[in-house]
């Protein structure tokens, strides 16, 4: 158990952070690389006033129709997304982390919000998938991995929660916990969860068409 | 797979020629070389939500059926164009043509209403691509893009006839202002009038009403006796890019020829998207080497240059549609209601309005694909149709030629009693026109 341990906390946290990181990177300078050579209107017509001025609007929930039109979904959206990303960042375990591993140390979430803040991500994610077989829309364009997909979030959030709580056996759930988030971490640049890196660029593209070419709002 | 396969005979035959080379080749041709590298983007970007359904005015009005929502067409088409495990049979394509064709009217409202802004009409045009490239289109509007070919305009309109047709409106319109002129090949004139194939072959009114305002107003302007008249392009609909390039040329070169200023076109909407957008780019220019505006542009300049005058106000209660092209195509919108409210007594607003207004179910070249889809495209607008008859005026006002035989088939179809007017109606019947008399 011990031996697991230090390689998932390990070995295998350094290379997860570097396909993480390097994957994302790559899947980045891939795309501006290859639109810059075969796509050139998308940097011709780019406009960053534009895409600056969508992505903000974008960020404010119930201002774009769409958020409007499904107000429950934005609810829940935006929270999940707010608390999927702070919650690895500043619990407090992972602050120990940070310091440990690359030497930067700041604030904290305390304990009871960071608790609270994964209930939302667990909550979120049994939404996500609730909402993928009920609404036809939805259900008809959703593959397995549209379905695995949450599940592969759902693991970290849910075995940190119960190594946390002491539950079952804290010392498995930990390790549980640190090897799924790595797996999910090693997950982004290659699967549909890559969005989280290509958003700013399809959502900037289509608002400096839109806004600078068409002189129309895009939300 | 569809289950509503419609029979037009450019599909079938066009897919009996087809081979799993050709295929293969062609896919090759459109998905890995043409496409940009944002076909990709999209695709792996793309979460599944739906949230665009929302925005598809087929899958509103088809009782929310998914294989009609934009994401739900691109499943259907571009999804499976990218797998390379999948065997894609003539079948496919007569299918992925239908839904490109017929089933999207590349009007990009889904991109509002995506939170990525994934451009699902950019996929479509892919597909359409691919279609024409194998020879699967719909018979009807390929033989537009024929008649392109060969004329350099939609309707095979011969050099002789478009110069009668002019003249005709000419001499009509001189029976109401002796002095009106419709000069032909004036060269220096600041404006270059153009307008899409239909106009002089169906609608010659418009030539007669667009002298008139030019008249009234009296602008400096020209149109060419020349093939290059006509801005409209079913080939930028069909996927026939080289086609549409030529198009556009001669369009642009005629305008250049006679060293015009400006080129101003008539109340189209598709027209303006090619000319502005995609056909000037296609040729390589970041902006048309000529500027370029359209009629509502135009007739708002006028206004407030002083150029033409309210006479009188229109006395029904208006409603006005917002046609996509030149709304998120070209942000018109208030500068159109600005016409429309000068020149209108009592203006109603429809809703959702201005860039979130409902296509009209015919553009994207959807209407010319004729009769063997007209079912799918008034059914596929129920929606509008809601839309118009919940405004409960007589009168809608459209500054588009698409738009026009769209709303006219649903407002037929869902019985609803109202009159669709271009605004060079309503201007040119309540301008004040002494300065002419
Ligand atoms: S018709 Fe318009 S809203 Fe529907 S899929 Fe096509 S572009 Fe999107
Ligand atoms: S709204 Fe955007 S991300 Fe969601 S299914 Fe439609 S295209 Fe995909």
């Amino acid at each position: 158990m011990h031996q697991l341990y230090e390689f998932v906390s390990g070995p295998l946290a350094w290379i997860a952070w570097t396909v993480f990181i390097v994957g994302s990177l790559t899947r980045v300078v891939v795309l501006v690389t290859s639109t810059i050579e075969k796509d050139p209107v998308v940097v011709n017509y780019f406009s960053l006033k534009h895409a600056l001025r969508s992505m903000v609007i974008w960020s404010i929930p119930f201002f774009p129709r769409s958020s409007r039109l499904n107000p429950v979904m934005t609810v829940v959206s935006f929270t999940f997304h707010i608390c999927v990303i702070l919650v690895p960042l500043f619990a407090l375990g992972h602050i120990v982390l940070w310091e440990e591993f690359f030497g930067i140390s700041f604030w904290a979430l305390p304990d009871r919000i960071t608790d609270i803040m994964t209930l939302m991500v667990i909550f979120g994610l049994i939404f996500f998938i609730i909402r993928r077989f009920s609404l036809k829309e939805v259900k008809y364009v959703s593959s397995w991995s549209d379905y695995m997909l949450p599940l592969l979030i759902l693991a970290p959030f849910v075995t940190g929660y119960a190594a946390f709580h002491g539950w079952f056996n804290p010392q498995l759930m930990l390790i549980l916990h640190i090897f799924s988030g790595e797996v999910l971490l090693m997950a982004i640049p290659f699967t549909r969860l890559v969005h989280m890196v290509f958003a700013p660029f399809t959502r900037a593209y289509t608002a400096s068409e839109f806004g600078a070419v068409r002189h129309a709002k895009d939300w | 797979m569809n289950y509503r396969t419609t029979e037009d005979i450019g599909l079938i035959t066009g897919a009996k020629n087809l081979t799993a080379e050709k295929i293969r080749s062609a896919v090759h041709k459109v998905f890995s070389k043409e496409a940009g590298p944002r076909l990709k983007a999209y695709y792996n970007t793309c979460v599944r939500c739906g949230l665009c359904s929302q925005a598809c005015h087929y899958f509103l009005s088809m009782d929310n059926d998914p294989s009609f929502s934009p994401v739900g067409k691109v499943k259907q088409t571009v999804w499976e164009l990218l797998d390379p495990g999948k065997r894609i049979t003539p079948d496919f394509i007569v299918n992925a043509a239908q839904i490109a064709y017929t089933e999207c009217n590349l009007c990009r409202r889904c991109s509002m209403y995506c939170p990525f802004g994934i451009d699902t009409a950019y996929m479509i045009t892919l597909v359409r691509r691919l279609c024409h490239l194998l020879g699967v289109t719909p018979q009807y509007i390929q033989d537009t893009a024929h008649s392109h070919a060969s004329t350099m305009n939609q309707m095979w309109i011969k050099e002789d006839e478009w110069i009668d047709s002019l003249q005709w409106q000419e001499d009509e319109a001189r029976d109401e202002l002796p002095m009106l002129r419709i000069p032909i090949e004036k060269n220096g004139a600041e404006i270059f009038y153009s307008v899409i194939g239909p106009e002089p072959k169906f609608r010659s009114q418009l030539i007669y009403q667009a002298a008139v305002i030019m008249n009234v107003a009296q602008v400096d302007w020209t149109m060419p006796a020349t093939p290059g008249w006509d801005n409209s392009d079913m080939a930028m609909y069909v996927g026939d890019y080289e086609l549409m390039g030529r198009m556009k040329k001669i369009h642009f070169e005629t305008a250049l020829r006679l060293k015009c200023k400006k080129i101003v076109m008539g109340e189209c909407g598709h027209a303006f998207r090619s000319v502005y957008d995609t056909g000037s780019r296609w040729l390589g220019w970041k902006e048309p080497p000529v500027p370029i505006i359209h009629a509502v542009q135009f007739y708002w300049d006028l206004l407030n240059e002083g150029k033409i005058r309210v006479g009188k106000k229109f006395e029904q209660p208006v409603t006005f549609h917002d046609p996509c092209n030149i709304v998120r195509g070209m942000g018109l919108h208030e500068k159109a209601r600005d016409l429309v409210r000068a020149f209108c007594r009592d203006f109603v607003e429809m809703h959702p309005n201005r860039e979130h207004n409902y296509c009209c179910c015919a553009g994207g070249g959807v209407i010319n694909c004729g009769p063997p889809h007209k079912k799918t495209r008034v059914l596929g607008n129920k929606i509008k149709a809601d839309q118009l008859r919940a405004t409960g005026v007589p009168v809608v006002i459209a500054p588009c030629h698409n738009c026009h035989g769209g709303l006219e088939d649903i407002l037929h179809h869902y019985k609803v009693d109202m009159q669709i007017k271009f605004l060079g109606d309503i201007i040119y019947e309540c301008i004040d026109k002494t300065s002419v008399e």
